[in-house]
């Protein structure tokens, strides 16, 4: 590959972990890696997009307050028109999240070229870039590719790949990219922000998982697993069955359609592993599930599967854990 | 107001999903019917046209076998009519394509409001809606966990990795609602009945001025190049509960030096 594209999404510190990963891999791929970044001084993120081989970054300036999707793409689609006789690139390469997707979304109808999401690792077989995608709970691994002319716009799972720094940091110039015109389509605007408050650490960076399902009977036995994820330092999450019966916000679920984790130890109570679950989970080093029924698929992945009632072995757990930290 | 709601009529999820040997695609023959995720969308139209006081919610749905199972269930539900756009030539037809065809089809409902799920249950995408959103010339605001007509705009609360974020957006727009949206309604037996005689238009390819090149496996420009199975993980220990797992987990996390 010549040149492969990222968009860098920011935290309140510098770029998301999944915009380090998507730069880690790219410079894997491709002898040019370079970014697009959006919000105030862009410029202050340009050395540590070198030192993970960025050797541009396209500043489309601060958004004021628009939702990213439409601006973003507009200034993405607007550098591949300029740039379409010289040096266009081979991929973009988006991260599945909130506004990557919208990103993503926006793009491909603007440019009219299509994109491949929930990729969960990139190869260059034959001379081109593909997509490989956990299907079928991630029983199946799905190879795909572009069929047409390029760029591919690739969005990609967090956690795929590890974040690591360049050998040799290279100079990452920046370079002012602005949106198009964009009155109309880019008209939702941000009027406010709400951070609901979480103790402990954050669900996809925590050391440990604690996650409950349908096993947990009702609403109020789901106190049990944030007490458990409170004694281990861990972090509680969600089976999209109790997410969707209103048990926990939608920031909690785990799964194909919510977020990727991959722990040094996950505990699933109650949680009889539908594929759509286990596609999120499965990267978890080890693997404790406990769940009533002794065919559920879950215990054909765990390290220790405990066939039993959680609302009977959780209490004890918790009791016995609090007695050792006594 | 109007509200159009785009509806996916998928095979039935508690059903093993397969592909075709030949193209690697999903089999979706037989019976379809609506896809869970999208009666969030056809409750929250509902609702919406409730508050404004006024309008309909009409259903926009693509499917190559004339399938109209899942779109009776959301006129069950209470939306006024449909427009189905179904054709064999749409087999095939990746996310890009079928966000031309529901294009056409959404414009000939002249909305306010378009409302889709984020992403379906079958094949899970996820940039379908906001692929329309672009040819439409709309605006939109994806991941909506609660909608709030106001005036022209609608104000929106969107999922974000913090918590959530406050959104205005004029109409007309396109929005994608997740399962906390609203709490969808069972269809009535009165609903039911009712739902046999609502209008159903359909439409063919050809009938909505789309190039039949641009659309279904002709017009896909991505493909599956092959599957092959996943690396399996072992399953470990399995011990049942007499009254003292708690004991063997403890020892479990003591290796692990969680604690």
């Amino acid at each position: 590959m010549q040149k492969i594209w990222v968009l860098v999404e920011r935290t309140g510190q510098g770029a998301t972990s999944l915009s380090l990963e998507l730069l880690t891999k790219a410079r894997s791929l491709a002898d040019v890696v370079e970014a697009f970044a959006w919000g105030p001084d862009v410029t202050s993120l340009a050395e540590e997009l070198g030192r993970y081989g960025a050797s541009a970054v396209y500043d489309i300036g601060d958004i004021e307050g628009a939702l990213p999707g439409v601006p973003v793409a507009s200034a993405i689609a607007a550098q591949l028109a300029d740039q379409a006789s010289t040096a266009s690139p081979d991929a973009v390469l988006i991260g599945t999240s909130y506004d990557g997707r919208d990103v993503a979304g926006r793009l491909s109808a603007a440019i009219d070229r299509p994109v491949l999401t929930n990729a969960i690792d990139l190869a260059v077989e034959d001379g081109e870039l593909r997509a490989l995608h956990a299907i079928f709970g991630g029983t199946q691994t799905a190879t795909s590719h572009f069929t047409g002319p390029g760029p591919g716009i690739f969005v990609v799972r967090a956690k795929s790949f590890p974040a690591e720094e360049a050998g040799a940091p290279v100079t990452c110039e920046v370079v002012p990219a602005s949106p198009a015109n964009t009155a109309d389509t880019g008209s939702a605007k941000v009027v406010a922000r709400h951070v609901e408050e979480q103790s402990g650490p954050k669900l996809d960076e925590a050391d440990v998982v604690v996650s409950g399902g349908r096993g947990l009977s009702q609403k109020e036995n789901y106190a049990m697993i944030e007490e458990l994820a409170g004694l281990l330092r861990g972090a509680p999450g969600a089976s999209r069955a109790i997410v969707d019966a209103g048990w926990v916000p939608y920031s909690y679920q785990i799964g194909q359609t919510g977020k990727t984790v991959k722990p040094t130890l996950y505990i699933a109570c109650g949680i009889s592993g539908a594929t759509q679950h286990m596609v999120g989970m499965k990267g978890a080093k080890n693997i404790i599930a406990i769940n009533k029924d002794r065919e559920a698929p879950i215990f054909t992945i765990a390290d220790l599967g405990v066939v039993g009632d959680v609302q009977k072995v959780l209490p004890k757990l918790i009791e016995a854990l609090k007695a050792r930290n006594a | 107001m109007n509200v159009t709601v785009c509806v996916k009529q998928i095979p039935d999820p508690a059903n093993p999903a397969s592909l075709d040997p030949e193209t690697n695609t999903l089999v979706r023959d037989g019976k379809l019917i609506m896809d869970d995720s999208d009666s969030y969308g056809v409750e929250m139209g509902l609702q919406l046209v409730d508050a404004a006081g006024g309008g309909e919610v009409t259903l926009v749905s693509m499917v190559p076998n004339h399938e109209v199972s899942g779109l009776r269930t959301a006129l069950a539900m209470g939306a006024a009519k449909a427009v189905l756009v179904s054709d064999e030539a749409l087999r095939g037809s990746d996310a890009l394509s079928t966000a031309k065809v529901l294009c056409a089809a959404v414009k000939r409902t002249s909305p306010d409001l378009v409302i889709a799920a984020t992403e379906s249950t079958d094949g899970y995408t996820g940039t379908t809606p906001v692929q329309l959103a672009e040819l439409l010339g709309y605006p939109s605001v994806t991941f909506a966990r609660k909608i709030q007509l106001a005036g022209a705009k609608v104000v929106v609360e969107r999922q974000t990795e913090a918590g959530y974020d406050e959104i205005e957006c004029p109409l007309p727009a396109v929005v994608t609602v997740t399962a906390g949206v609203v709490e969808p309604r069972y269809p009535s037996f009165k609903g039911i009945m009712a739902a046999k005689n609502k209008p159903v238009e359909e439409f063919g390819v050809a009938d909505l001025g789309i190039d039949p090149a641009s659309i279904g496996s002709q017009g896909a420009r991505q493909e599956v190049v092959s599957v092959v199975p996943a690396p399996e993980r072992d399953a470990g220990e399995i011990v049942v509960d007499e009254g003292d797992a708690h004991d063997q987990i403890i020892a479990f996390l003591e290796t692990l030096k969680v604690i």
